[in-house]
C-alpha cells in the first residue's frame, strides 16, 4: 500500500493537516485514528472555549471537532479508523493494525505527525503513599465521565490547576461531587484565568498555590491525601502537613508529547518539549516526516494545533510535490533559532533564511511571569524585532512573526528572547 | 466440609510451586488464598533477581535451595514458558579496603556450589558496564545470576498445577485450624475444609498460620523494601544486575534491568509492624535516590513510571523455616530473599516431604507444560497477521504504551486461571504496565472485565472486593 | 462600590475594576482590552450568566451518552436546576450536532442542544 501523505492521528491536528492538505491540492491523503471515531481528544472535551480564534466562536471540544470532520467528509479524505500505528520506519513505511484489516504495511510519501500527547502519572512524580483503586489522572476521568458515563467517586481532590484539572473540577462538581480542593506546587496556576473563575470561584472551591500532595492513604480505595506547602525548591515543608479525606485524586500534572513512533524513525526529539525538533516548515530530521500539535509540544488553545497542523499540511504537499528527495530535507543553510532571557524552547528549532516564507510564526514559551516586558528577535546579534508585552504566562503559549526579509541575510542564528524594561 | 488431601495456604510464589509439584502425585490439592488472584502479596513485590547463590550463609537452607533453585530456573522458566534471562551480576566494592570482604563473598559462593564466579578489577569491569559509578573499585562478576518475571512465574506454577489438577480458592483466608483425627480441620471466611496434610505458605502471615497450629511459635517480621521502576527507555543503562557491597552506608541498593526491560532501583529495608502496609514512603525513596548513584553513575531517574513497595517474611533465625513443624503440617515460612530463586527447590522439597509422609503414586496424566502465553507484539510479522485473521481481537490494540491487544486481554481474563481484577489482567498481559501507567486502557480494559463478570463498569475492581474504581453511572439506564 | 473581576469572554483574562453606584448601577468598567470585557463586567455584576456543558443519555444509540450545551449563556443561578432537568433528560438517536434536546431548559428561554452526535444501534459509525 503507498499513499503520498499519512497523516497519524485524526484529532486536532490530524484533521486540519488533512484538510489543508486537500486544499493545497494532495489528491492521495489517508488518516489513521486509532479510536473508533475521528475528534481525538476533543471528543471528551466537552466544555465551551474552543474556536474564539478560528471560528469566532465559542465551541465545545466536540462541536469544533464536528467542523473539522464535516470538512473531512466533505472533501472525501479517506481514513482508517480503530487503526493503531505500531511502527515506522526511517523510510516511511509504516506498520499499523486493526481488528478488521489486521496487520498493514503502508508506505507513505510523507508522514505527518499528529498523535498527540499522554498525561504524567502519579508513578513518575514518585508521590509516597499507598496505591489505591480512587487515584486517576484527570484526563482518564473525564473520558470515564464523558464518554462512558461514570463517576470515579464522590469527595474529590484535584492535584494540579492546569486547564484539565479546573475543568474536572467543576465537571465533577456539576455531576454532584465534592471537589474538596484544587492544589498546585507551582507560585502560580498553570490554567487560564477564565477557568479558574468559573471552574474554582465560581463553586467556592480553594486553590492552594505552593502545594502538593506527600502521601496517599488508603490501601484499597483512596480514603484521604496529606498535603504541604512547598518552598521555592518545591521542597514540601514540615509542619505544613494538613490530611484531607476523599476518596478520589486527580492528577492534572503534565502533558507529554507521545513520540514513541517518532523515536523509532529517529527523529530528534527537543529535551524540552520531549517533541520533534522541527525546521520553519515543521518538518523533524528525517525527510518528509512532519509534526503538529501536542507531539509537537503541548498547545493551550486548540486554534493554535489547527493553525500549525495547517501549515504542517501545506508543507507536506510542497514536499511531495517537489519530489520529496534529500533535496528538499535537511538543507545546509539552516540555522538555529536559539532562546535566551525566558524563553524554554521555540517551534520551529530552526529555520532556512532563504526557503522560508514571507513570514514563519515562531512559538515558544516562557518559564516564568514576566509583565511588562518585551519579545526581542536578533538575527546574527542584531535586533529585528522587539515586542511589548503585558503579559507572558508560562501557561499561555506565545507566538512571534519572523518575516523573511528580516532574516534573509542571516547565516549564523536567530534569537528569541525575553527583555525586561529598565 | 470439603475434603481434600493437601491444603495449601496461600497461593503466591512459594504457595504455588509447592502446589505444582504436589500435582505431580496422585493426590487432591487445594490452595487456599485470603487474596483475589495469585501473586497478590510479596510475590508481586520483590526485585525479581534470580540470584546466583553467593550472598547466603553456607550451610543454611537459604544458601542450599537458592543454588538448586538457580540451577532449575532454565527448566522452570521453559516448562512454565516465563520469561527469564541469565544477565549476569556485579557485586560493586567503592573502596579498596572492602576487597577483602568482596574475596569473602566469592569464597562463600564456590562453597555454596556457585560457579563461573571472578574478582574483576576497575578497567574491566567498565568495560562490560560502561555506567559504574566513579567509586568503583573492584565487582564480584556472578554469570548465573539471572532476571525473572515474578509475575509469570507465580502464574506458571499456579495455572500449571490447576492444569494438573489442583484446586484454587479465593477470597478465603484461614481464620481456624483445629486438629483431627485424620488430619486438620481448616476454616476459611467463606468455607470449612478437611486435610491430611496442611502446608503453610503464608508468606508475610505465616507465623499467624504456624502459630494456630504449633506449640512452639514463630515470629515472622515484615521487612519492607521500597523500589522505583524506570521506563524502557532506560533498560538499558546496565546489562546486569548491579548490587552494591554493604559497607560504611549500609546495605546500598540494586540497580537491574528487569526482564521486561525497564530498569529497577531499590529495595530498602525498614522492619514494620503492620502486614498490610504496602506503602511507599518519603524518606525510603529519598534513600533509593542517593544510594543509586553508589554504584551507577547517571542513573536516569527522572524516567521514573512508578514506585512500589513489598513486604518480605522475615524471621529472627535469618533462614527459611522448611520441614514437618507438627504432625502432618509442613512450613514453608519466612521465605524472604532469596525466596524467588530458591522457590523451585522449596516447591520439590515440601513434595518430597509430602510424598515420602503419605507414600503417594505419581499422578500419570501430569503435564509438566504450562501454554506459552500469546505476546501479539512479540511475534513474528506473519504470524501476527494470521493471528489477526483468525481472530481480529488480535488486532485490537488497548494498551498502546506495551502494545497489548484486546486478544491478550480476553486470553488473559479466560486464562487457566482467570484474571477477575484490573491489576490480575496487569500482571498476565502487562496492560497497564507502561509509562502512562493504565491512564489510557484502564477504561477499556474494565469494559472488558465487566462483560466477563456480567456486570458494568461499577462491578470492576484493581484488586480486593473493596477495591472499587468508579462509584456509579452519572445517568439511569445508560 | 468597586469590584475586581478576572473577564472570561476570551483566554486573555483582563483584570476589570467595575464601579457601581449604590443602587447597583454600572458606572464604568476599566481594565478591558476590548468589548467584550465592557460587556462582561456590567453583566458580571448585574446578571451574571454562563454557558453549561454536561451529558445526556441516549436511548438506542451506539453511545450512552452524547454532550450537550446551553444554545447561549443563562443566569447563573440557574446552573443547578439546568444541571437537576439535564440528569433526568435523554436523547432518542439518531442525534445530530446542533439538535435541540429541551426546548426551553429550567425556564430560562435558552434551549439545551447536543454538540456530539450519536448513531442508532444497528448503523456503523464511518
Amino acid at each position: 500500500m503507498y499513499h503520498d501523505i499519512v497523516i497519524i492521528g485524526g484529532g486536532p491536528a490530524g484533521l486540519a493537516a488533512a484538510v489543508s492538505a486537500r486544499q493545497a491540492g494532495a489528491g492521495d491523503i489517508l488518516i489513521l485514528e486509532r479510536e473508533n471515531e475521528l475528534g481525538g481528544i476533543l471528543n471528551q472535551c466537552i466544555h465551551n472555549g474552543f474556536g474564539l480564534h478560528t471560528f469566532k466562536e465559542e465551541l465545545t471540544g466536540p462541536e469544533y471537532a464536528a467542523r473539522y470532520i464535516t470538512q473531512v467528509e466533505e472533501l472525501k479524505i479517506p481514513c482508517l479508523l480503530s487503526t493503531t500505528v505500531i511502527h515506522i520506519d526511517e523510510n516511511r513505511v509504516i506498520t499499523a493494525v486493526s481488528r478488521k484489516h489486521g496487520l498493514m504495511s503502508i508506505k507513505a510519501g510523507a508522514v505527518i505527525l499528529a498523535m498527540g500527547c499522554r498525561e504524567r502519572p502519579r508513578g513518575a512524580l514518585i508521590i509516597p503513599g499507598y496505591n489505591p483503586a480512587g487515584i486517576f489522572s484527570a484526563g482518564t476521568a473525564q473520558k470515564l465521565v464523558n464518554l462512558d458515563g461514570y463517576m470515579p467517586g464522590k469527595e474529590v481532590v484535584i492535584l494540579g490547576s492546569g486547564d484539565i484539572g479546573l475543568i474536572m473540577a467543576r465537571r465533577m462538581t456539576l455531576e454532584g461531587a465534592k471537589v474538596k480542593l484544587v492544589a498546585e506546587i507551582q507560585p502560580f496556576s498553570g490554567g487560564l484565568k477564565r477557568n479558574i473563575v468559573q471552574c474554582l470561584d465560581d463553586y467556592g472551591i480553594p486553590l492552594l498555590l505552593s502545594h502538593t500532595v506527600v502521601d496517599i492513604h488508603g490501601k484499597d480505595r483512596l480514603t484521604g491525601v496529606t498535603i504541604a506547602e512547598v518552598d521555592q525548591n518545591f521542597k514540601p515543608l514540615t509542619g505544613t502537613e494538613t490530611d484531607y479525606s476523599c476518596d478520589t485524586l486527580l492528577l492534572s500534572v503534565g502533558l507529554i508529547p507521545e513520540n514513541e513512533l517518532s523515536r523509532e524513525i529517529g527523529v530528534s526529539l527537543s529535551p524540552v518539549t520531549n517533541g520533534p525538533l522541527v525546521n520553519e516548515q515543521l518538518q523533524t530530521n528525517v525527510s518528509g516526516v512532519f509534526a503538529c500539535g501536542n507531539v509537537l509540544h503541548v498547545h493551550d488553545l486548540v486554534d493554535f494545533v489547527s493553525e500549525e497542523a495547517e501549515s504542517a499540511g501545506k508543507n507536506a504537499v510542497r514536499y511531495i510535490q517537489s519530489g520529496g528527495s534529500a533535496a528538499d530535507s535537511i538543507s545546509f543553510s539552516e540555522i538555529p533559532l536559539r532562546t535566551g532571557g525566558a524563553v524554554r524552547y521555540t517551534v520551529p528549532a530552526s529555520i532556512d533564511p532563504q526557503r522560508a516564507q514571507e513570514e514563519t510564526i515562531v512559538r515558544f514559551r516562557v518559564g516564568e511571569i514576566i509583565r511588562g516586558g518585551y519579545v526581542c528577535i536578533y538575527a546574527d546579534g542584531k535586533q529585528i524585532a522587539r515586542r511589548k508585552r503585558q503579559i507572558m504566562l508560562p501557561g499561555e503559549m506565545e507566538q512571534v512573526v519572523l518575516k523573511q526579509k528580516d532574516i534573509a541575510g542571516a547565516s549564523g542564528e536567530i534569537l528569541i528572547t525575553t527583555e525586561v524594561a529598565e | 466440609m470439603v475434603d481434600y488431601d493437601i491444603i495449601i495456604v496461600g497461593a503466591g510464589v512459594v504457595g504455588s510451586s509447592i502446589a505444582r509439584e504436589l500435582s505431580r502425585y496422585d493426590a487432591r490439592v487445594c490452595v487456599l488464598e485470603k487474596c483475589t488472584d495469585v501473586c497478590e502479596g510479596t510475590s508481586k513485590a520483590n526485585s525479581a533477581i534470580v540470584h546466583a547463590g553467593f550472598d547466603a550463609v553456607p550451610g543454611t537452607l537459604k544458601a542450599a535451595l537458592n543454588a538448586a533453585g538457580n540451577k532449575a530456573m532454565d527448566r522452570i522458566a521453559e516448562e512454565l514458558a516465563v520469561p527469564f534471562k541469565r544477565c549476569g551480576a556485579f557485586v560493586v566494592s567503592l573502596h579498596e579496603e572492602d576487597l577483602p570482604k568482596l574475596r569473602e563473598l566469592k569464597e562463600r559462593g564456590i562453597q555454596n556450589g556457585i560457579t563461573g564466579l571472578e574478582i574483576l578489577g576497575r578497567e574491566e569491569a567498565l568495560k562490560l558496564e560502561p555506567n559504574l559509578s566513579d567509586d568503583v573499585y573492584a565487582a564480584l562478576h556472578a554469570p548465573s545470576s539471572g532476571i525473572i518475571c515474578p509475575f509469570e512465574l507465580t502464574l506458571g506454577f499456579a495455572e500449571n498445577a490447576k492444569q494438573n489438577g489442583v484446586d484454587f480458592v479465593f477470597q478465603s483466608g484461614v481464620t481456624a485450624i483445629t486438629k483431627t483425627a485424620g488430619g486438620y480441620n481448616v476454616e476459611t471466611e467463606r468455607h470449612a475444609y478437611s486435610c491430611r496434610a496442611l502446608i503453610n505458605a503464608a508468606g508475610v502471615y505465616s507465623d499467624i498460620i504456624h502459630n494456630m497450629v504449633c506449640e512452639n511459635k514463630i515470629e515472622i517480621i515484615a521487612r519492607r523494601g521500597e523500589y522505583i521502576l524506570l521506563d524502557k527507555t532506560a533498560g538499558d543503562h546496565v546489562s546486569r544486575t548491579i548490587f552494591q557491597l554493604p559497607g560504611v552506608y549500609g546495605k546500598g541498593v540494586l540497580v537491574s534491568p528487569t526482564v521486561h526491560g525497564n530498569l529497577i532501583v531499590g529495595p530498602t529495608s525498614e522492619d514494620i509492624d503492620d502486614k498490610e502496609a504496602t506503602k511507599t514512603t518519603r524518606d525510603a525513596l529519598a534513600d533509593i535516590v542517593k544510594k543509586s548513584a553508589f554504584g551507577v553513575k547517571n542513573v536516569p531517574l527522572r524516567q521514573a513510571i512508578t514506585s512500589f513497595s513489598g513486604l518480605r517474611a522475615h524471621s529472627p533465625t535469618d533462614d527459611f523455616i522448611i520441614g514437618e513443624s507438627a504432625p502432618f503440617f509442613f512450613d514453608a515460612a519466612a521465605i524472604e530473599s532469596p525466596g524467588l530463586s530458591a522457590v523451585p527447590a522449596i516447591g520439590e522439597r515440601i513434595a518430597e516431604m509430602v510424598k515420602e509422609k503419605f507414600s503417594l503414586a505419581k499422578n500419570e496424566r501430569f503435564n509438566p507444560l504450562r501454554p506459552m502465553r500469546v505476546h501479539v507484539s512479540e511475534l513474528p510479522v506473519p504470524q501476527r497477521r494470521e493471528l489477526i485473521e483468525k481472530n481480529g481481537a488480535y488486532g485490537s490494540i488497548v494498551c498502546r504504551c506495551e502494545q497489548i491487544s484486546e486478544g491478550e486481554i480476553r486470553d488473559a481474563i479466560n486464562g487457566i486461571i482467570g484474571a477477575t481484577t484490573l491489576d490480575g489482567v496487569k500482571r498476565r498481559t502487562r496492560a497497564g504496565m507502561g509509562r502512562c501507567q493504565s491512564g489510557f486502557c484502564s477504561p477499556r480494559v474494565m469494559m472488558l472485565l465487566a462483560e466477563s463478570l456480567g456486570t458494568d463498569l461499577t462491578g470492576t475492581r484493581k484488586n480486593s472486593p473493596s477495591s472499587l474504581i468508579v462509584y456509579e453511572k452519572t445517568r439511569e439506564d445508560t | 462600590m468597586t469590584k475586581n473581576l478576572t473577564c472570561i469572554s476570551c483566554p486573555m483574562g483582563c483584570e476589570l475594576r467595575v464601579e457601581q453606584n449604590q443602587s447597583g448601577a454600572v458606572l464604568s468598567v476599566t481594565g478591558n482590552l476590548c468589548i467584550r470585557g465592557d460587556v462582561y463586567g456590567r453583566k458580571e455584576v448585574t446578571a451574571p450568566t454562563r454557558t453549561v456543558t454536561s451529558t445526556v443519555r441516549v436511548t438506542g444509540g451506539n453511545k450512552p451518552l452524547i454532550s450537550v450545551r446551553t444554545k447561549t449563556d443563562i443566569p447563573k443561578d440557574k446552573i443547578w436546576d439546568c444541571m437537576e432537568r439535564i440528569k433526568t433528560a435523554s436523547a432518542a438517536a439518531p442525534v445530530a450536532v446542533g439538535d435541540v434536546i429541551i426546548e426551553d431548559i429550567a425556564g430560562t428561554g435558552v434551549p439545551l442542544v447536543a454538540t456530539s452526535p450519536a448513531n442508532k444501534l444497528e448503523g456503523t459509525n464511518k
